[in-house]
């Protein structure tokens, strides 16, 4: 109410008064009082903190995350020993919280995209097990269906010593998933960076196929073209490397599996139920963002002679993605908070971390503040993202 | 004259009171002015681990931690069930203490030189002398920790328990992997599917679930090596000297009383003894209890209504198979001495 009077205040032209009858004045004054209430209720609760945390003799600071961190990881990307530093210990966590959310984002995406369409469809058994499947899992708390998935992987596998074995190789066991992977071999490096030129490289593919199509006419396979690039150059890599082909196999020794890649029933339980349950509700985001087109735009691009592809890819989807994106981009930054209920079934994401960390040095505040920090960096850079890549597909006025 | 009469025996009684309180400068006990005002202790206890904190189905709490807190409502209050428990995670206990949520915090705690100086509270004894085991299926066919190489083990977090198990493995250069579970309920589950070799936790705490946690506990068997000291006791805030001195010299007294032969079914007739010690402790001499700013019947009180260290021990520790080992008296050969209370 105060702003727009002092805009109309500012459109007559008066000059402004020291009164709070003058609107100018009085939008002014207020927001310089709001603002200095804010600060000064954050400056209080800071200070008094800090002075209740030295009346309690409780040690304050961030000494500690370059002390030892005395406590082991069960899973990491990077090499953690307990002998590492405590910051070293909070990284492991936030990889760790990444690898989940950002797998987990791509293959809800990916189950929910499947979903929503099938909800749609004409044939009756599929959109009625696309409507049970999301009905169900909106509609159970996420840390029950957790700890559904979390046993299951634990009771429903033999121990590591009666793994399953479905192919050689690969065994199933309530230790988790082992599969052999490639032995490391100085080439790989080589090869991730080849694929990340292949990468690149489609997108000038991309540019310069369609810079031919607007003045010629003719059309370019830029999707075989790129999948091409981005497989074909590190394969080609891997030749000039001599083609390594030997693998490190998993192999039974002692109590458990030693060598090849794990995929921990934590992991798995984590991953599987931040899927499904995220799934379910971008499955309605798209199903939503689909019927939003009208079913005129189907026609007209028929009308075209547009072939199912691309009137899928050029008519139907550029507008259902304009109502798809902002909702999707709240469900993302859900399942990467989501993914902090890992403590429950054992997961050493950043929440679990954080919190030993927190236990052992007794630093509450330092430890919840290292929590907070990365939540908020990682969903803010998710909506960065998400913000822009909403812009760029967003109805252009002309 | 009656009135001259009463005037001059309040004045008397006046002096009297006021001589010794000013002698003795009580110092100011805030905790303790608030629990008298409130009317109860307010106590952070366990909650799942029988034997030193768990309510009944009633809802009754028992254990030897219970038992701290009622004696600590006796000596205060005078009366052992004015308690109410706060059910607390290894996570949550320092920041309840540390916050006032609670008044002492008697959960199972191990006494450390880092938390006992940069975490704000104050330990003020130790309750039961544990030390960190290992509980293996016996299936596995295991006979010594060092046996472990390569295990899975699950533990919970925010523990000594998690640092020891690191040293322990780095020192005899062994390899293990974590699985790191909050709950106790769902680390035994995670256990008993074969998900871990092995839990760890203090000896007494591994003796608590095969006593009744696991399905058969013949099935189990905890492991001969005990990697750690694990001193358990309470504690309290820094800063109110006063109530921590309430809360050291209650569990000494329950020390004392076993030392003296005091129980809760002899010390009433104990009252008329001419064992001076017996005197002091019943609070027929000394004044001991008003040094402290507490009635002189304190630890008569303690006794009376919660019992000795070897009642308490007997009722609650024993059943889950656990010997008294080094918690016996020191003059039993164990652990357990106090300072004379005199």
């Amino acid at each position: 109410m105060a702003v727009s009077s002092a805009g109309s205040g500012g459109r007559r032209g008066s000059s402004m008064r020291l009164s709070l009858n003058d609107p100018t004045f009085r939008a002014i004054f207020w927001q310089i009082a709001v603002i200095g209430g804010f600060v000064l209720i954050v400056w209080w609760l800071i200070s008094n903190t800090l002075h209740n945390l030295e009346v309690r003799a409780i040690a304050t600071g961030w000494n500690f995350l370059s002390r030892e961190a005395g406590f082991a990881i069960g899973e990491s990307i990077i090499p953690f020993e307990p002998e590492n530093t405590y910051s070293r210990a909070l990284l492991v966590g936030i990889l760790n919280t990444l690898r989940v959310s950002i797998i987990g984002i791509v293959l809800a995406t990916i189950l929910g995209t499947f979903v929503g369409i099938g909800r749609l469809s004409k044939n009756w058994l599929v959109s009625r097990i696309c409507s049970v499947y999301v009905e169900f899992m909106r509609n159970l708390p996420l840390l029950v269906q957790l700890f559904f998935w979390w046993a299951m992987f634990q009771d429903a596998f033999p121990g590591p010593r009666q793994a399953l074995q479905p192919v050689p190789g690969v065994f199933f066991s309530n230790r988790g998933i082992k599969i052999p992977i490639p032995a490391e071999h100085w080439v790989h490096g080589w090869m991730a960076a080849a694929c990340i030129v292949g990468i690149v490289a489609g997108v000038f593919v991309r540019r310069w196929a369609r810079a031919r199509q607007a003045t010629t006419g003719q059309q370019f396979p830029v999707f075989w073209a790129s999948v091409g690039l981005a497989l074909g150059l590190p394969f080609v890599v891997w030749l000039f490397g001599g083609a390594p082909v030997a693998m490190d196999w998993p192999a039974l020794r002692g109590f458990n599996f030693q060598g090849g890649l794990t995929l921990t029933p934590e992991y798995a339980a984590l991953l599987v139920g931040l899927v499904t349950y995220t799934g379910g509700f971008i499955a309605e985001i798209v199903r939503a963002g689909i019927l939003a087109v009208p079913h005129g735009q189907t026609e007209a691009a028929a009308a075209l002679g547009l072939r199912k592809g691309p009137m899928l890819q050029l008519v139907i989807l550029p507008q259902a993605l304009r109502v798809i994106i902002p909702p999707m981009t709240s469900q993302f930054l859900n399942l990467t908070k989501n993914s902090s209920l890992a403590v429950a079934i054992g997961y050493p994401d950043l929440v679990s971390i954080a919190n030993t960390t927190l236990n052992q040095t007794g630093q509450a505040i330092e430890g919840i503040a290292v929590i907070m920090g990365a939540y908020l960096t990682v969903s803010l850079s998710i909506s960065v993202f998400m913000n822009w890549y909403n812009k760029r597909i967003a109805f252009k006025e002309r | 004259m009656k009135t001259l009469a009463s005037i001059f025996a309040t004045a008397v009684a006046a002096v009297a009171l006021a001589v010794p309180a000013h002698a003795q400068q009580l110092a100011p006990s805030p905790t303790i002015d608030a629990i008298k005002a409130r009317g109860f202790v307010q106590c952070g206890a366990n909650g799942t681990v029988a034997g030193f904190g768990l309510p009944n189905a009633q809802g009754v709490w028992s254990g030897l931690d219970v038992d701290v807190c009622r004696a600590v409502a006796a000596a205060v209050l005078g009366d052992a069930s004015k308690v109410r428990y706060t059910a607390l995670t290894a996570q949550q206990r320092f920041t309840a203490l540390q916050s006032g949520e609670v008044d002492l915090l008697v959960r199972n705690t191990t006494w450390t030189l880092s938390r006992d100086v940069s975490l704000g509270l104050t330990f003020t004894g130790v309750n039961f002398y544990d030390g960190q085991g290992f509980i293996v299926k016996k299936s596995a066919g295991i006979k010594s920790a060092k046996e472990l190489d390569g295990a899975t083990i699950c533990v919970q977090p925010g523990t000594t328990t998690e640092l020891n198990l690191a040293d322990y493995f780095r020192a005899n250069k062994l390899k293990f992997t974590p699985v790191v579970i909050e709950r106790l309920e769902e680390n035994i589950a995670a256990y008993l599917a074969g998900r871990c070799d092995s839990f760890t936790t203090d000896v007494s705490g591994l003796a608590s679930i095969r006593a009744s946690n696991v399905p058969v506990p013949a099935d189990h068997v905890i492991l001969p090596e005990v990697i750690s000291k694990e001193p358990l006791g309470p504690s309290v805030r820094k800063g109110d000297q006063r109530w921590a001195d309430v809360v050291r010299w209650t569990f000494y007294a329950m020390l004392d009383a076993e030392e003296l032969g005091l129980t809760s079914a002899n010390i009433d007739s104990m009252l008329s003894s001419t064992n001076p010690a017996i005197q002091r402790f019943v609070g027929a001499t000394g004044g001991f209890g008003a040094m402290m700013g507490l009635d002189n019947k304190w630890s008569y009180n303690i006794i009376k209504q919660v019992g000795n260290y070897a009642e308490s021990y007997q009722r609650n520790i024993v059943p889950l198979g656990i010997e008294r080992g080094v918690n016996r008296l020191w003059t039993q050969g164990g652990l357990m001495y106090n300072p004379p209370i005199r």
